[in-house]
């Protein structure tokens, strides 16, 4: 599903933030990545979607046996590639039902799927918003304004099930969530949780792993991945803190 | 509120229109052309070939004089190149000579775009300048227009039609808003207007349909020096539709149009424009210059006026549609969106002048530059003595798309009231990384994430706009902000 291989990234001011990231996920698998703050976790996030602002100066990424670096932000979504945000970004004026409607059909028409109608996307839309606990007025304000930091997550992984991504790349969603929050999260996450769907969570915190099983979890410092184990290494580092594996 | 009525209307007209062949219709007479320049002589000319009664051919004169006297004005934030009004052509019948014969003679891209606006197809040709010799009897679809509105005492009907016909309503209050001499363009449309639209809702009455300028085409053929004139009647309802959201030739590039209305005593009057008259090309060659005078006076008590505009054509655009509140408890509108791209230049905005007491203004004004394009909003609120308890509130948002382009905020404020509350604020950013990334994440292309995030800045106004002109007016800033990102 993809494949990375020594990816060094630097941002605009020329400081490099990934040092050679390597790191397989194949699919149905959920992989947790850690690491403490500013330890280049979002700057990852951003890279493997296309966010601008991120150099790659070394490496390959390959998604599904393609160039994923090649592709443009919203290309890689229509292939699949899902971020949700750590910070979800609000667009004032721009109906949240809306939105959605016009980002699944951009999907459905990239995977050479019919367009759904008003009806049939609201058909959709009820299930899912059930599963997280969504209120219908959620879906008539406007694109994150004025969400709570919840609703803001929820909203996300609602976008998520509603656009069944193959890799989803989750990026702190559950920092900020109260304990029912982050169960209501969680359950979402499990719940899209498929043998031909990867998942990708960015986590500083071993919490969301108490609800969510990782195959894999890795410890990234200072750009680099520097341990790499199974769900024990989670439980290890919560008791240790980030201190024992510092990149040098 | 009466929108699915609107759109029946619409529909109607489109009917009525595609059929016109069936019902035949009159290829009207090809009429002689003055010749270029303007003098009494030229005024005359056009007086007479509409039949005008003296006293029309005398309003006329007295706009003329005042006109020779103006200076042509320039305090507006636009390079206008010099414009020569003696070599221009104030009376001619619609050029044949040089029309494409038919579609496949049209610009391609021009095509394209009325496709992407979702224009029928039959009203392409028309849109395109082909010298079809009758491409719609514009007469016939005004006639059933006219059935329906003529049973509630409703008038609506051309300005030529309405001179002829009432005369003494448009005697009455033609000038009453924008006098002859207001302004050099004022005073030369006034002096030489073509046509345009008459409309008088009577006491009471709730006009049942959106009143357009009948049709695209009909718009097409008159922009030149237009005139309308609105009328409201105590208690009475009009909405009323301008322009056309398809991109619209003229040979001619200077425009002047004037409109006028009053409302008297609880009348209301919802004036709607989406202006997209041709650019010119991405160098800023061949765009129409729009100047154009709109001003509404709430003449009554508890009236209102509602001004409504989506700015995308042109290449300059001059245009302050403002509210004269002399009835007290009157309300006045002004709803904005300006878009220029490439080298377009706007300066647009309204004036809200309160006189009478308990007067209301809002302005929500929503200015969008792209590529090389300049974009200002000026606006005037004015509180008179007398307007005690007058309340303005004014937001005025700018959006920069690039760093090529420019938006200039000009408030003038004129307190004379201590009661007054008058609020302004104001904001300029620039399209945000940040909104364009999330929308691409969810897989929108840039250009579609970038209507959609245009779209939602500009909500506030699109609302304002009745149901079927706001649905095209999105598919609109689309196509307006096209090849502006990436
Ligand atoms: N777009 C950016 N502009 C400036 N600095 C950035 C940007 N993205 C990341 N950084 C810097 O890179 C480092 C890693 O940040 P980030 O990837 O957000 O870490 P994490 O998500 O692990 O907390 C930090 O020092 C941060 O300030
Ligand atoms: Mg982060």
């Amino acid at each position: 599903m993809l494949e990375i291989k020594n990816l060094h990234a630097r941002i605009a001011d020329g400081r490099e933030i990934l040092k050679g990231i390597d790191l397989v996920v194949a699919p149905g698998e959920v992989h947790a990545i850690m690491g403490p703050n500013g330890s280049g976790k979002s700057t990852l996030a951003g890279v493997l979607s296309g966010r601008p602002g991120y150099e790659v100066t070394e490496g390959t990424v390959l998604y599904r046996g393609r160039d994923l670096l090649a592709l443009d932000p919203d290309e890689r979504a229509r292939e699949g590639v899902f971020l949700a945000f750590q910070y979800p970004v609000e667009i004032p004026g721009v109906n949240n039902m809306y939105f959605l409607r016009a980002a699944l059909n951009s999907v459905r028409r990239a995977r050479g799927e019919p367009e759904l109608d008003a009806g049939q996307f609201l058909k959709a839309v009820r299930a899912k918003l059930k599963l997280l606990e969504i209120g219908d007025d959620l879906l008539q304000r406007a694109v994150n304004v004025g969400f709570s930091g919840g609703e803001k997550k929820r909203n996300e992984i609602f976008q998520m099930a509603m656009l069944e991504p193959k890799l989803a790349i989750l990026d702190e969603t559950d920092s900020g969530l109260d304990i029912d929050a982050l169960r209501v999260v969680a359950r979402g996450i499990n719940k899209l949780h498929a043998p031909d769907r990867a998942m990708v969570l960015i986590t500083h915190y071993q919490r969301l792993l108490d609800y969510i099983e990782p195959d894999r979890v890795h410890v990234l410092s200072r750009g680099r991945i520097v341990k790499s184990g199974d769900k024990m290494l989670a439980v290890e580092l919560e008791k240790h803190g980030y201190a024992a594996f510092e990149a040098a | 509120m009466s929108t699915p009525v609107a759109a029946k209307g619409l529909d109607a007209v489109r009917e009525v229109t595609s059929e016109g062949y069936k019902y035949g219709f009159v290829t009207e007479i090809e009429s002689e052309t003055a010749p270029a320049g303007l003098n009494e002589d030229i005024i005359a000319f056009i007086s007479a070939k509409k039949r005008e009664p003296q006293w029309l051919l005398d309003w006329r004169l007295k706009a003329y004089r005042h006109w020779l006297e103006m200076p042509e004005p320039h305090w507006a934030k636009l390079r206008i190149a010099p414009i020569d009004y003696q070599a221009a052509t104030y009376y001619a019948a619609p050029k044949r000579q040089n029309a494409p014969k038919s579609l496949d003679e049209v610009d391609p891209e021009l095509l394209r775009t009325y496709e992407k606006l979702g224009i029928p197809l039959s009203e392409r040709a028309a849109l395109a300048g082909v010298a079809v010799d009758a491409v719609f009897d514009s007469v016939s679809v005004a006639t059933t227009f006219k059935a329906k509105l003529g049973e509630l005492g409703i008038i609506f009907c051309s300005f030529g039609e309405a001179v002829r016909e009432h005369g003494d309503l448009v005697r009455k209050y033609l000038g009453s808003v924008v006098p002859q001499g207001d302004n050099f363009f004022a005073a030369l449309n006034s002096a030489v207007f073509s046509d345009g639209s008459f409309v008088y809702v009577p006491e009471g009455v709730r006009c049942p349909m959106e009143l357009s300028t009948y049709f695209r085409i009909n718009a097409a053929k008159t922009g030149q020096f237009e005139r309308t004139l609105i009328v409201a009647d105590k208690g009475s309802y009009v909405s009323y539709l301008e322009g056309c959201t398809a991109p619209q030739r003229d040979e001619n590039q200077l425009h002047a149009a004037v409109v006028e209305l009053v409302a008297l005593e609880g009348a209301e009057i919802k004036y709607s424009t989406v202006q997209n008259w041709y650019p010119g090309d991405a160098e800023g060659r061949g765009g129409i210059y729009n100047f154009v005078t709109k001003r509404g006076a709430c003449r009554g008590s508890s009236s209102k006026i509602s001004w409504t505009q989506v700015e995308t054509g042109s290449a300059i655009t001059w245009k302050y549609p403002s509210c004269i509140l002399e009835g007290d408890n009157s309300v006045g509108e002004f709803y904005s969106v300006a878009i220029t791209n490439n080298l377009q230049q706007a300066d647009t905005g309204t004036k809200m002048i309160h006189i009478g007491r308990n007067t209301r203004s809002t302005i929500v004004s929503k200015g969008i530059s792209a590529g090389r394009g300049q974009n200002t909003y000026r606006g005037l609120v004015r509180i008179q003595p007398k307007a005690e308890n007058a309340r303005n509130y004014t937001q005025c948002d700018s959006l920069l798309i690039g760093h090529k382009c420019g938006a200039h905020t000009v408030p003038y404020i004129e307190v004379r009231n201590p009661s007054a509350r008058v609020e302004h604020e104001a904001t300029t950013s620039k399209i945000d990384e940040d909104q364009m990334f999330y929308c691409r994440q969810r897989g929108l292309k840039q250009e579609d994430a970038l209507s959609l995030i245009v779209n939602g800045f500009c909500k506030e106004v699109l609302k304002e706009l009745p149901m079927e002109f706001a649905v095209e007016a999105q598919k609109l800033l689309a196509v307006s902000l096209e090849g502006s990102v990436g």
